[in-house]
């Protein structure tokens, strides 16, 4: 048993070191300005007339329809039609190699959660706090910036730090376009020892140290932001 | 000067506001009473527009507004900041300390230095007694402290009319009463307040001026005088209920 740890394990952490965890925060990175963009501009009611309205009207829509379409698919579906089904439009700057492909469908797909959760975090903030602001000459913008976004943000902390931790996970599905992360290669391993058992149940232990040691941060940056509240 | 003239707000079916006629005048402290329900929140919310009638005039210094029509950004922040207001549940902002409470507006909107606006905040939370809270979250503060600090906070942004929604209510009696001198004591100065209260010592006390609401009209508009020793039978019905 530790014999078999001691050989697999050193791979399998330098697959995990060289793609699952440079995919997970890279998508996360994007996710988080997908999810800040769609989050925000959904929840902000700018208030204009005119043509402005309609703009704002149709992006507004798009946007809806977006996460609404990365919720209600299966992410390997979305990975399978971005890696294989877009090359087939024959469009030249459309070949998504697998790195773009798993890092645009990961990112997209986490981005759609979390800008809910922006969402909900932005409406949980009582409108008395928009009204006090306003009282203070406060404009619509600032009053955003600096008194809801702030409060915000903190409420939505654990959900976002939630989907972090599952994009992690869903890194694995990179396997299935090619990428040789973690799982693919503890899958070809696997193969090979026909000790798939211990094999899976090794690559499940060092997801679940990555996870742990990725979640630390999380503690830190919420004790920060609960820094106003009991 | 702060005049509304032919103002109606209309809630769905109900008019909280019925024709009102009324002119502010500055350096006075007016004190609105009235049942419950009868429009005064209303009327001080339309004040600085947190609630917009459906018609009449608004009159602040040179500029007039017809409510029936929107309202310019320009003007809109213009009334906000010509006018404060203290509401009956504190809203401090959460997110910042109390001095930090003290000083968004003023640097933000007034584009006071921060070193300014930190000075001034500090005189002013000298004149709540409550200087040494600067550096708490609003969390860490009574109620009383809380309503203190949101007086000061109005203040820091140097209203021409401070106004005020039952600022006391929410409060026990002797921190009602600490509540009651401050105002007093910005009354004295001349300061330009415009007070919905139910507390009527205080009215006595301190008003220039009485107005009584009643059904989103004003039944009466006078001296504290008139409205305490020589009542009307409605006012004295609605004096006698708030004695035990
Ligand atoms: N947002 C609203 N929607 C519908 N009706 C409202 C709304 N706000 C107030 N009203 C109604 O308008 C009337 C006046 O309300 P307002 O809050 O101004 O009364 P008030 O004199 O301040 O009462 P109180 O002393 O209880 O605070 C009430 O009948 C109230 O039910
Ligand atoms: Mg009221």
């Amino acid at each position: 048993m530790i014999d078999f740890i001691t050989t697999y394990a050193p791979q399998l952490i330098v697959a995990g070191l060289k793609y699952t965890i440079p995919l997970a925060l890279i998508s996360f990175a994007f996710a988080l300005v997908f999810a800040g963009f769609v989050g925000v501009f959904r929840s902000y009611d700018p208030q204009v007339t005119g043509f402005k309205k309609v703009l704002w009207f149709i992006l507004n829509n798009l946007l809806a329809f977006y996460v609404w379409a990365f919720r209600s698919t299966p992410m390997l579906v979305q990975l399978f039609v971005v890696f294989y089904g877009l090359p087939k439009l024959g469009i030249e700057w459309l070949q998504p190699s697998a790195w773009v492909a798993a890092i645009a469908v990961l990112s997209l797909n986490s981005g759609a959660y979390a800008s809910e959760a922006i969402r909900a975090a932005i409406s949980s903030i009582p409108g008395t706090q928009r009204e006090a602001a306003q009282a203070l000459g406060m404009t619509e913008g600032q009053t955003f910036t600096r008194i809801i976004l702030p409060q915000a943000a903190r409420v939505s902390i654990p959900t976002l730090a939630n989907s972090f931790i599952s994009l992690i996970k869903d890194t694995s599905l990179a396997s299935t376009v090619t990428i040789v992360e973690m799982f693919y290669l503890s899958q070809q391993m696997a193969a090979v020892t026909f000790e798939p058992l211990q094999m899976y149940l090794l690559v499940a232990a060092i997801y679940a140290i990555f996870v742990t040691i990725l979640s630390i941060p999380q503690r830190y940056i919420q004790r920060w932001a609960d820094r106003f509240v009991k | 000067m702060l005049k509304l003239e032919h103002v109606n707000k209309i809630y769905k079916e109900h008019q909280a506001l019925n024709d009102i006629n009324v002119t502010f005048n500055p350096n006075e402290t007016t004190v609105i009473v009235g049942p419950s329900g009868s429009g005064k929140s209303t009327l001080l919310r339309s004040l600085n527009l947190l609630e917009h009638p459906e018609n009449g005039m608004y009159t602040l210094d040179d500029r007039t507004i017809d409510y029936s029509k929107p309202v310019s950004k320009d003007t809109l922040l213009w009334i906000r900041h010509k006018t404060g207001m203290v509401f009956q549940q504190p809203r401090m902002f959460d997110h910042l300390t109390v001095m930090g409470n003290m000083i968004e507006a003023p640097v933000h909107v007034l584009k006071q230095s921060k070193a300014e606006a930190i000075e001034h905040g500090h005189e002013l939370l000298q004149a709540v007694g409550l200087d040494d809270t600067a550096d708490r979250y609003p969390y860490q503060l009574s109620g009383g402290q809380t309503q203190r600090i949101a007086i000061a906070r109005a203040l820091a942004m140097h209203p021409d009319y401070l106004l005020l929604d039952e600022p006391t209510s929410a409060l026990d009696p002797e921190i009602e009463a600490q509540i009651l001198r401050i105002l007093k004591r910005l009354a004295e100065k001349h300061e330009s307040m415009i007070i919905v209260t139910h507390n009527m010592e205080f009215a006595k006390n301190a008003a220039d001026r009485m107005l009584f609401l009643e059904d989103g009209a004003i039944d009466f508009d006078g001296t504290p005088d008139e409205f305490f020793n020589h009542p009307t039978e409605r006012i004295d019905r609605f004096l006698n209920a708030y004695k035990i």
